[in-house]
């Protein structure tokens, strides 16, 4: 790792650490919450947002130490912020598909209402 | 020197986020719970190779996060979709 100046570090660790949580959030998410549909809120929105935190912070870094601004990481950004949600809806209806109910019976009900 | 100790720090909060879904991956009641799990292990695993890659101050592992986030979407969307119709390509 290459020495910055003090302002640039700050910025770049709080987007990491920023990020960092974020991710940690949406696992515990995952890990903690009752049912399918609520387990699949965690990784698709606060996991896609803490890694964008982090795809920032690594393209500051990268821009500031090369000396030009470097937008590869912007590409890994754009492409998990458009497949998280397409993800997230494909599982969402084969839950649906394969019957898996949550705890408040809206999904039986709709299920009933499909099939 | 900040950034060498927020590194550090951010490496073992996505660790415990990786163990976090590595408990749901073997716990998971259902079959979709387990993919949900491997889908935000790579996310996470996408994190850790950013974090390597400030590190050691080098851009050669950031064309294996690109590679890991695409087959990490084109892997759910077969497993889902394998789940939902019980075949692949009809």
């Amino acid at each position: 790792m290459e020495e910055l100046p003090l302002y640039l570090q700050s910025i770049i660790a709080a987007l990491i650490i920023f990020g960092a949580i974020f991710a940690f959030i949406g696992s515990l998410g995952l890990a903690k919450l009752p049912d399918f549909y609520m387990r699949l809120h965690g990784p698709t929105k606060a996991t896609t947002l803490g890694l964008g935190a982090m795809l920032v912070g690594s393209m500051v870094y990268f821009s500031v130490t090369k000396g030009s601004l470097t937008l590869h990481e912007i590409l890994i950004t754009l492409f998990l912020f458009i497949t998280a949600p397409v993800s997230a809806h494909i599982l969402s209806k084969s839950a649906i598909r394969s019957r898996i109910y949550d705890s408040t019976g809206m999904v039986e009900e709709k299920t009933r209402e499909l099939f | 020197m900040i950034l060498t100790y927020a590194i550090a720090t951010a490496f073992g909060i996505v660790s415990a986020a990786i163990l976090l879904n590595a408990y749901r991956l073997f716990q998971g009641p259902d079959v979709l719970d387990r993919v949900v799990a491997l889908d935000t292990m790579n996310i996470n695993a996408i994190a850790l190779l950013l974090l390597a890659g400030i590190w050691w101050s080098t851009d050669l592992f950031f064309e294996a996060a690109l590679l890991i986030a695409m087959m990490g979407f084109v892997g759910t969307v077969g497993l889902a979709r394998f789940l939902l119709r019980g075949d692949l390509i009809e």
